[in-house]
């Protein structure tokens, strides 16, 4: 290895929670065990069949599921072939998958044909406290150990930050194609590794005493969690979706800044460490940047020359909206009872 | 990639600074920029695009934090769009922007002014 590769990978070494895959999680219905058993065999000796229409299109099994069949595109685990990515048994069944989750989505969001009032419902700040927003509770009165699981459940998707959505470039040109690979190089850290958000969330996630493992906290997350993450996966999958994916991004980084500084000051107010501070610090600035970027010449340039896709924009918006909503509820609901939000409560704090 | 770095960064250097102005929000200046305050402070952004405030209300201050957003009082199940109470709107309130918050302390603020 020449000297100066060498001591890039040394430099490296810290804190790369990629370096490895996770393991297979722990099954939760005979949708994922299906998926588990097939990758942990090496693939389908046969065709996969197995009847999906009765399952919870918003269920953990349906979704861990799909959230596996996903995986394999990105980190792929520990002891899986990589190339089962693109065997077409699984990427068979994941279609049946995905019909059910895109079906009750679509089914669950229809308000507006218009993406510009699907927008203008996210540029508004509501006065005061809101008892519905993860956001304002954390701030106001969020404790240590709903800091730590609201980061874990969280890190399913910031530990790939703006990766799903990297796979919208090459469907994209013009205006919109400079606009998104200007925000994505920003979330990438500009060129610096130190300064991937990705990286700075496992900062974060240092500080608040969690493990930063890729997919360490899997079998934790509840399937509201997964839903989350998988929409990004779907959208930015399939070309045919690419408007959704734009307008989910769009609805990602207009709420993210305001959202930021209300878990930036929760950070700060249970005194959870620099680096957590920084990461939502970092999302304040740059994605108040960001949503300028993403609604002018993303959401602009893509309407101008596709005007067909407006409503596939505001369908990604509304969908982010209402799974956003239901994490939420989720989260908000067991934190007012004391309980924990997860499937299973973290190890405490060192 | 065509093996040409030279001419294309020369041309980059040459092409001029874009600002985009929009009178309802930040102004958007391709980076990396210098802000200088009136206090002779200046503060530098890396970013492709810096969004520099001008509500004047922002908390990161010469930076854009969307604090010029409009702000709106929501009903239970009010439209989102509901007429906004007087002087909770962000283009017409003359409040500054330490005090919008409901538990706003201001100590985390880097209002550079």
């Amino acid at each position: 290895m020449p000297a100066e590769i060498q001591s890039l990978a040394t430099h490296d070494a810290p804190r790369e929670s990629r370096r490895t895959s996770p393991p297979l999680p722990e099954p939760r219905g005979t949708l994922s065990r299906l998926v588990v058993d097939t990758l942990r065999g090496g693939g389908s000796p046969g065709p996969l069949s197995l009847d999906t229409h009765d399952a919870d299109p918003y269920g953990d099994d349906l979704q861990l599921a799909l959230y596996l069949l996903y995986e394999l595109h990105y980190q792929g685990f520990d002891g899986v072939r990589e190339d089962l990515e693109w065997d077409p048994e699984l990427l068979g069944l994941r279609r049946a998958l995905e019909g059910r989750f895109l079906g009750a989505l679509r089914a669950n969001c229809r308000s507006t044909d218009s993406a510009e009032h699907a927008l203008a419902e996210l540029l508004v700040e509501p006065v005061g406290y809101s008892r519905t927003s993860v956001g304002h509770h954390l701030q106001r009165d969020g404790e240590l150990w709903q800091l730590r699981e609201y980061a874990a459940a969280r890190s399913l998707y910031h530990l790939k930050e703006a990766d799903p959505h990297a796979w919208v470039i090459p469907r994209l040109h013009g205006r919109a194609k400079a606009g998104m690979v200007a925000v994505e190089f920003d979330e990438f850290g500009a060129g610096r590794p130190e300064e991937i958000h990705a990286q700075l969330y496992a900062d974060l996630m240092e500080d608040l005493a969690l493990e930063t493992a890729y997919g360490y906290y899997l079998d934790a997350a509840p399937a509201e969690v997964l839903a989350t993450v998988n929409l990004m996966s779907l959208l930015g999958l399939h070309r045919s979706l690419r408007g959704a994916l734009i307008g989910h991004f769009a609805a990602v980084e207009v709420t993210s800044s305001p959202g930021s500084r209300r878990l930036a000051k929760a950070m700060r107010r249970c005194g959870a460490g620099q680096a957590a501070e920084r990461f939502y610090d970092e999302h304040v600035e740059a994605d108040a940047v960001h949503e300028q970027v993403v609604r002018r010449d993303v959401i602009g340039g893509l309407l101008a020359s596709e005007p067909g896709l407006e409503s596939d924009v505001v369908f990604g918006i509304e969908a982010t909206g209402f799974l956003e909503d239901r994490l939420g509820a989720r989260l908000l609901s067991a934190w007012r009872d004391e309980r924990s939000a997860l499937r299973t409560p973290l190890e405490a704090a060192a | 990639m065509p093996n040409a770095p030279e001419p294309a960064q020369t041309a980059r250097e040459q092409r001029p600074r874009r600002v985009t102005i929009d009178p309802e929000g930040p102004l958007l200046v391709e980076g990396p920029v210098e802000v200088v305050g009136d206090d002779g402070r200046v503060i530098a952004s890396r970013r492709f695009t810096a969004a520099i405030c001008t509500c004047r209300r922002s908390r990161t201050y010469p930076w854009c934090d969307t604090s010029h957003r409009r702000r709106v009082r929501r009903d239970e199940n009010a439209p989102p769009d509901a007429e906004p109470e007087t002087g909770t709107d962000a283009r017409t309130t003359t409040r500054t922007g330490k005090d919008h918050d409901q538990d706003s302390e201001g100590e985390e603020s880097t209002d550079a002014r």
